[in-house]
């Protein structure tokens, strides 16, 4: 009896067609699967793909939106991607965000009166060394007892956000707002000049520089070489000389202050308080979109308008009456499609009988 | 005499570049315990692992009780009652003894281990005096307790041939001991054991028969009387030693590695390193021979500062250099070609040229202060691929696609160009072809000339005789032996590798011996 069966057979290289093919080919897999689904709850998902295309990439004002929401994906993503190069799985961009934005905060509450020079640049400092320690306290324990830092990182998201909600339910709110759990409004000072009169704020030029920096840091840097050699092979580095815990911590710190400013720039560039809520989950949506990316800086940068767009779009067919998670549904579709698809580009699919013997590639 | 219960025979097995058994036969009969002897890489696993249905043979037959068998899966091996228990354990750590035992077997109830299983297996237990609790998870078990657990497994499926693949590696001598009891009562209960193992002693101690092999051929079959450690030797190293390398013959230097009385622990905490000393001059090769395992690995890292010295001192040039940072000595002059070429001496992610600069990327030569100097890199990996005629298709190519000579190769050009003053090489040619190995060996003479000290650790005699100036044996983080090449005997050698009570008569020494 000679049964059929598929065999996976890892490829010695990668194969370059399938690096362009799959993503293109998950994502369309991923709306033909959020497609079945809006036929289910009875919507016809081409006027509805149509529409959240339209609303936020077809007009200026959804342009506009599009990049409010990418700005801080980029600034996470690219916060993920430096400790993901090293294999540290950094899930706590969403916390490191949100003490970034509460220590930003700080500085306009306490002196609402200094300078912008003195105000802005104190801002981003605070906000990314807040940011920066949130995530040391999980690399520090990773560093000395190898604690696994996806669960410290992703633990400590749920602290932070809840720290932030009880300064603004509580020390922080502000006596003037009708009980809302809001801070005061930050004075002009802290606020991050737009771009024109858009919502699109100076924060973009955070992004594109950290990107050009890490994309240089990633290829042609020293320090960047030793990041990838721990990254490859810890005990290749450890035999090399390399000072892995130093790199863990450093690594670490960089990557959540990198995620802190993020915090910074959504409560200096578009909110102008501390709140409730500051972010709809851009920490994690970061893994995402880094990953997708394949950790390539300036990829994240187009991957992070793709997916401000989609939640552009989710918002935006609300309106018609489809619920906003249909894109947090296509992200979710879309990841599960490339990292499927991932295993076709490092393996082929080979047809074999019971025997062993080949078949058909 | 009974009919054989498996006889193999004509067994031949052929990975890439490698003939891992050549028309290999072997009897096994009922009630007996056999050892298969043979040194790394003579086939004894391969053998085993064509029995229990892991690896088809290229020719030859499994024959039970006389009828021809095809294994297409270890399932129908074990269908057959052939078991194997490897050196790693295959069991679940979280799941309790009972489920590990009956895991992967057809039939069961959804709970996986219920109270009439559990009964079976304690009676088997107490058939062959293999008591554990069934309860306790494995994580809780000692290593010879999983190995029990292990064996229990095999007998539950109903083995009646039992492989165990070096089981006392893993095992305190008081584990060996209980090991050996428990295989005895099974063999004395009808089952035939089949010991795969590279340690005279054990054979001694416990085998009924033993067939050696020899760099896959069967070297020879030896029945209960007629075992001794002199034979053994003598057919598992053979006799022929291949014709020495030209030497240099300048006289060496002054000492350059100096190992005083040096105490380390392994992986698992136990000590692998008892007052190991040892000195390698300059423009000497000490041969360190030794069955692996016995501390050479430690011992490695011991020097290259990789692993944590407890007692006694290492020095370099006379300076000590115990416990300082790997870089620190990297950057005396200490160069190391590990074990692992791919996951430790070179990164199997990267490059080429990202690989050969591995120890001196922050080097001015080839870094500024933040940057890389892509030339110099560039230029220093044309050069040495090109000085060690490295075959490699693209620089720019992951360099886990090489071959296992060209890995070395390159493992060795980056060491070398280095210009060490004491280089450290474990088994530079296991598992490389006739041609690389040669290569490799080369190298290594070349490195000599340029007054380098090297300390060869090798398991293979004849690359020991060949290349080395001063032979020395460790055993059991020892050095229980050390000769200059000329006065070295090669059964003397073998016999002392393997820690035998007979060389240590014959040598005087006075070192109490382990297990």
């Amino acid at each position: 009896m000679n049964r059929l069966t598929f065999k996976l057979e890892k490829r010695l290289t990668p194969s370059p067609v399938m690096v362009f093919i799959i993503p293109l080919i998950s994502v369309l897999l991923a709306l033909l699967l959020g497609g079945i689904f809006l036929v289910l709850t009875g919507e016809n998902p081409l006027t509805v793909y149509s529409l959240m295309l339209v609303d936020s990439l077809g007009s200026k004002y959804g342009l506009t939106e599009t990049m409010v929401k990418a700005i801080p994906l980029m600034l996470t993503s690219l916060g993920v991607s430096l400790a993901f190069k090293m294999k540290l799985w950094n899930i706590g961009a969403e916390g490191q965000l949100y003490m970034g934005a509460m220590a930003a905060t700080w500085l306009p509450l306490t002196f609402p009166t200094l300078p912008v020079y003195l105000m802005l640049p104190g801002m981003i400092i605070l906000g990314m060394i807040a940011g920066g320690l949130w995530a040391l306290l999980t690399a520090i324990p990773r560093a000395i007892w190898k604690v696994n830092e996806i669960i410290t990182t992703l633990m400590l998201n749920y602290v932070a956000i809840l720290w932030v909600d009880f300064l603004v339910y509580g020390p922080w709110r502000d006596p003037e707002g009708s009980n809302f759990p809001i801070t005061a409004s930050f004075a002009e000072a802290a606020r991050l000049p737009g771009l024109g009169d858009s919502r699109v704020h100076t924060g973009l030029f955070f992004a594109l520089a950290l990107a050009v920096i890490l994309a240089i840091v990633f290829k042609y840097s020293r320090w960047g070489y030793s990041i990838n050699v721990i990254g490859s092979s810890e005990r290749a580095a450890r035999y090399a000389g390399m000072n892995i815990k130093r790199n863990i911590l450093l690594v670490m710190f960089l990557s959540g202050a990198i995620s802190g400013l993020a915090g910074m720039a959504e409560v200096s560039g578009i909110i102008g308080k501390l709140q409730h809520g500051i972010s709809p989950g851009y920490g994690y949506t970061a893994i995402i979109v880094a990953w997708l990316s394949k950790l390539n800086p300036l990829a994240i940068l187009i991957v992070s308008v793709l997916f401000g767009a989609l939640q552009v779009g989710g918002y935006a067919v609300q309106v018609e009456g489809v619920p906003a998670a249909v894109a947090t549904m296509l992200q979710g579709a879309i990841l599960f499609f490339v990292l499927g698809g991932e295993v076709l580009t490092n393996y082929r699919l080979k047809l074999v009988s019971q025997k062993g013997e080949e078949l058909s590639k | 005499m009974n009919q054989s219960l498996i006889q193999l025979k004509g067994i031949v097995k052929k990975f890439p570049g490698v003939l891992a058994n050549d028309h290999v036969d072997l009897d096994i009969n009922p009630g007996e315990i056999h050892a298969i002897l043979g040194e790394n890489g003579s086939g004894k696993s391969t053998l085993m692992s064509v029995l229990a249905g892991l690896y088809k043979p290229d020719a030859g037959k499994i024959l039970l009780n006389g009828v021809e068998q095809k294994f297409r899966s270890p399932r129908d091996a074990i269908a057959c009652g052939i078991g194997m228990v490897h050196q790693h354990f295959k069991l679940v750590e979280p799941f309790t003894v009972a489920e590990n035992i009956t895991l992967g077997e057809k039939g069961n109830s959804f709970f996986l281990a219920n109270k009439e299983l559990k009964a079976k297996i304690n009676e088997l237990g107490k058939k062959y005096g293999l008591e554990i609790n069934l309860n306790a998870k494995v994580w809780q078990l000692s290593v010879g307790e999983k190995q029990r657990v292990e064996i229990v497994r095999m007998l539950y499926r109903g083995s009646k041939v039992l492989i165990l693949d070096e089981p006392t590696a893993v095992l305190t001598p008081q584990e060996a001991g209980e090991l050996f009891e428990n295989l005895r009562r099974m063999a004395s209960a009808g089952c035939a054991i089949v010991l795969i193992t590279h340690k005279l002693n054990e054979v001694e101690a416990i085998a009924d028969r033993v067939t050696v092999l020899r760099q896959g051929k069967l070297a020879g079959v030896l029945e209960h009387d007629q075992i001794n450690a002199k034979e053994m030797v003598r057919l598992m190293v053979g006799r022929a030693v291949a014709s020495k390398y030209e030497r240099d013959s300048s006289p060496v230097g002054g000492v350059v590695l100096e190992l005083d009385k040096v105490n380390a622990f392994n992986d698992m905490g136990l000590p692998c390193l008892r007052n190991m000393t040892l000195c390698v001059r300059e423009g000497e090769i000490l041969g360190l021979a030794g069955v692996s395992g016995n501390g050479q690995r430690e011992m490695a890292e011991v020097i290259a500062g990789l692993r944590q010295v407890e007692s006694g001192k290492v020095l370099l040039n006379n300076g000590n250099i115990s416990n300082l940072s790997p870089r620190t000595i990297i950057d005396l002059g200490v160069a190391y070609v590990p074990e692992d070429r791919l996951g430790m001496g070179l990164v199997p992610e990267l490059n080429a040229l990202e690989n050969l600069i591995l120890k001196n990327y922050h080097q001015p030569e080839y870094s500024g202060r933040w940057l890389l100097k892509s030339q110099a890199v560039a230029h220093n990996a044309e050069t040495l691929v090109k000085q060690y005629q490295v075959k490699i298709s693209s620089l720019h190519q992951p360099i886990k696609v090489l071959s296992g000579g060209n890995l070395q190769k390159l493992l060795l050009a980056r060491e070398i160009s280095s210009s060490p003053k004491l280089m450290v090489v474990i088994y530079p040619a296991r598992g490389l072809d006739i041609g690389a190995t040669e290569a490799v060996h080369k190298l290594l003479l070349e490195l000599k000339k340029q007054k380098t000290a090297i300390l060869l650790i090798s398991e293979d005699l004849d690359e020991i005789f060949k290349l080395a100036d001063r032979v020395g044996v460790v055993f059991d983080g020892q050095l229980t032996g050390d000769f200059p090449v000329e006065q070295a005997n090669l059964e003397e050698v073998g016999l002392l590798m393997t820690g035998s009570s007979l060389a240590k008569e014959r040598m005087n020494d006075n070192e109490p011996a382990h297990l």
